[in-house]
């Protein structure tokens, strides 16, 4: 039996024709190693076990902040929310002005000019739900138009759905030319805005799955595979962000680039952030450390790592209301 | 910018929450005693600090202690009912559950293997044992051997220094269940679990004299072993020795168990989950440093797929983290003895001698303590003796095969037989070769997970009898 990724590893060029046809796709997707659940289940249970301690934790706690995308996706957002979570992410502490900013704000793409105007130059980039999010059930050029707008506004990333319909029943070719053709919008806006491939792994379900899914988002192009919308539970667990990260890994090691992660969804204390990058460390290690390649996509987590930030500066637990609540 | 990397920082486990003391006497008939005999010392093979002082057994103190347990059976625990059997090795369950943290930090003190393991792993697993054979205490004339099936009388169990207090568990809550008073003797590096698992004992009430717990070296675990009047002899430990016991026993009415070594074959086929498969073989050879009788010390991976995995193995190994076994993040801990490092050392070396390519982990080894980095040596055939022989270490062995057959022939060609893995995503392969496996133990898809519901025993040079599960009630009991 023939196995792509090792192919992949002696040839880096062999990557070109895996997307020719359905059946080359397939046959690249099936042919990826398998993932035993009970042992990727066991392995990120492992690493939770990790202790983070003291300076560590300090470190942890600055690094996660600053790789949160502030999210509010909800119908009742009102330019007074969005508002208030850009005065969030510059200063997320506002007593405190050595907290990092985050990396983002995540809205809805009608809300995008507005945060773009609310952030300026501070470093904060905004990033657009699209592609008819969260179930992805539109048109291709209702989802391409979607994205246009995001862009126009002046969208920083993009953060599209795939079409779980499609990869269900099996139909890989147009999951992949759907993401590529996303990509083609932003390549031809020419804002070099980042595409994140959100992948809703709870929908999708086996690990298997989430192991093909990540390879055809990287197969066409996106700059970051992303878990969850978080409108669906389970979101982003553990053991689907090692599944992703191996894969992410995996890329790397036949193409040389580095493609980013992105967990959102019910992660929600300092403990779980302090989890997720152990994860990274132990899977694809420092260099993902960075708000370039590794994003957690979260609301409530900024003010439990802000109060745990507190605790480690004062030595002392001060309590929901020492944090805004926005 | 490029990222700083994640440092963690030391998480010791407190140290404070046991009390050791200078020195220890032994456990007979519910009191500590004074051995007549010398004493050694207990040392944390991580820090070659010296723990404490433990008794060497004499000949007397042995035959003081089979008396007690003779006499604890005759006249209290051979007259205890199932159901009251069974209060005792519940009540002891608890009080390790209460206590284990205590057992732990001991453990990893004395033995050197990383906290995490014995918190998580071993002494889970001590009360899990407890609280399964408890319930079988009061069910034996349903466990399949007859209506009303006896204990033997007085067991002497023999245990080794890899797992102390889960050996112990394994040996003595079955004896316990099915009526059976003990006398047991741990390894003399690794005594203090046992020691602190009699204060336990007599915490639980359990009647004097049913639970011994003499300590000291090879002599004293002979004398144990041949003293005439033992009915049951439980050994753990080297085929070697094993060998010698079996001779002893022979022509005498003891019925004999042995859990001895082993050269387990882990099979990787090609369409094998890999990142899975990796952890496996981790998990297979380097957990417990490697001193586990049923590890996975020889790698047999199929050839088309033998690079990757052992480019994969190599890195995964780099991010292991040896050191301070008290570490709450420490994935590998230190050899337990000097003795056992020489020889760990030696095999490495024959390795060396015989051609195959050693590639180690690049990690600092502490200055004081055993240690041996996480090894890994290549182009192994099945001539070699790294191949054939226990090394009991973190050493793992890579050979390769080109056939389902292969594998299966590689994989029994070896005197032992306690173990093997198989690692494939076809179902009916994993039957098809698991049956064709003359081990004990079949894993697939995984490696090195236990339980008390599940038996374990090997196959040739590794043993006979069986150990868990309700197969293990019959070497405790008077049946065939």
């Amino acid at each position: 039996m023939s196995r792509p990724p090792s192919d992949v590893l002696a040839d880096p060029g062999a990557l070109v024709d895996v997307s020719r046809s359905d059946a080359t796709l397939r046959r690249f997707l099936h042919g990826l190693p398998g993932v035993d659940q009970v042992g990727a289940d066991a392995r990120a249970a492992a690493l939770s076990t990790r202790s983070i301690k003291t300076t560590a934790k300090a470190f942890a706690i600055d690094l996660a902040i600053s790789m949160i995308d502030l999210t509010t996706l909800e119908g009742n957002d009102t330019p007074g929310k969005v508002r208030s979570l850009c005065a969030k992410a510059r200063h997320p502490d506002p007593h405190d002005p050595t907290v990092p900013r985050t990396a983002a704000v995540c809205v809805y793409s009608d809300l995008v000019g507005l945060a773009k105007a609310e952030l300026g130059d501070s470093g904060v980039k905004v990033a657009a739900v699209a592609t008819a999010f969260p179930s992805g059930r539109a048109a291709l050029a209702v989802k391409l138009a979607d994205t246009g707008d995001a862009l126009r506004q002046g969208a920083d990333e993009i953060d599209m759905v795939i079409d779980r319909g499609a990869y269900l029943s099996g139909r890989y070719l147009e999951v992949f030319e759907e993401i590529a053709a996303i990509k083609q919008v932003i390549i031809d806006d020419g804002s070099r805005a980042h595409l994140k491939v959100i992948l809703e792994t709870g929908e999708l379900q086996t690990y298997d799955n989430v192991r093909r899914a990540s390879w055809i988002a990287m197969l066409a192009g996106a700059d970051f595979i992303k878990t969850s919308t978080g409108k669906i539970s389970p979101a982003a667990t553990l053991p689907v962000t090692l599944v992703m990260l191996e894969a992410c890994r995996d890329w790397r090691a036949a193409t040389g680039e580095l493609v980013g992660m992105k967990p959102a969804g019910g992660i929600r204390t300092t403990k779980d952030a302090m989890k997720f990058l152990v994860l990274v460390n132990e899977t694809v290690g420092t260099e993902w450390l960075t708000p370039d390649l590794f994003r957690i996509g979260a609301s409530s987590l900024l003010n439990d790592l802000l109060l745990q930030r507190q605790r480690m500066a004062s030595g002392r637990y001060s309590g929901p209301d020492y944090v805004t609540v926005d | 910018m490029p990222p700083t990397p994640f440092e963690y920082a030391p998480a010791p486990e407190s140290r404070a929450v046991v009390d050791i003391a200078s020195s220890y006497g032994l456990f007979i008939d519910g009191e500590f005693v004074e051995g007549t005999g010398t004493t050694i010392k207990s040392i944390n093979p991580a820090t070659e600090e010296v723990l404490a002082e433990i008794s060497v057994a004499s000949d007397t103190d042995v035959d003081r202690a089979v008396k007690a347990a003779r006499r604890a059976y005759t006249r209290v625990w051979s007259k205890t009912s199932g159901k009251e059997r069974a209060k005792y090795l519940f009540r002891i369950a608890r009080l390790v559950q209460e206590r284990s943290r205590e057992l732990a930090v001991l453990e990893t003190l004395d033995n050197g293997k990383p906290i995490k393991e014995s918190r998580d792993v071993d002494i889970p697993l001590v009360a899990a044992h407890f609280f399964y054979y408890a319930g079988w205490a009061d069910k034996l004339e349903h466990a399949g051997f007859g209506p009303n099936p006896r204990p033997l009388g007085v067991a002497a169990q023999v245990i080794p220094w890899n797992f102390p207090l889960l050996m112990l568990a394994w040996k003595i809550a079955p004896a316990l269940a099915a009526g059976n008073t003990v006398v047991l003797k741990p390894a003399e590096t690794t005594s203090l679990t046992a020691l602190l698992f009699a204060d336990i004992c007599r915490q639980a009430e359990l009647p004097p004299g049913v639970v011994n717990i003499i300590t000291g070296a090879g002599e004293t675990g002979r004398a144990l072993v041949e003293h005439p009047d033992v009915d049951k002899v439980a050994f753990t430990g080297s085929t070697e020795v094993g060998k010698a016991i079996a001779r002893s026993v022979a022509g005498t009415d003891k019925k004999l168990t042995l859990e001895l070594g082993g050269k387990a074959a882990n099979i990787v086929f090609d369409d094998a989950p890999i990142d899975q498969t990796v952890e496996g073989i981790v998990a297979g050879i380097f957990f417990n440093q490697g001193h586990v009788c049923c590890a996975g010390s020889r790698l047999l991976v199929q050839e088309s797929v033998a690079d990757e995995v052992v480019d994969r193995l190599k890195r995964r190994l780099s991010t292991l983290r040896l050191g301070d076994p008290l570490d709450k993040n420490t994935d590998i801990g230190a050899i337990n003895s000097l003795e056992q490092l020489e020889r760990i050392r030696h095999l490495a070396g024959v390795g060396d001698d015989e051609g195959a390519e050693r590639w180690t982990a690049d990690c600092d080894l502490p200055a004081k303590g055993y240690w041996f980095a996480p090894t890994v040596f290549t182009g192994v055939s099945q001539a070699h003796r790294i191949a054939r022989e226990e090394i009991f270490g973190p050493v793992l062995s890579v050979l390769t095969f080109r056939t389902p057959a292969e594998a299966i022939e590689k994989a029994n060609n070896t005197p032992y037989g306690l173990s093997a893995g198989i690692w494939t995503d076809k179902g009916s392969r994993i039957l098809k070769v698991a049956n064709a496996m003359r081990a004990g133990v079949v894993w697939a898809n995984t490696f090195n997970r236990f339980d008390p519901t599940s038996p374990f025993g090997g196959y040739k040079e590794s043993g006979y009898g069986r150990e868990g599960g309700r197969h293990g009630l019959a070497s405790y009991l008077d049946v065939v």
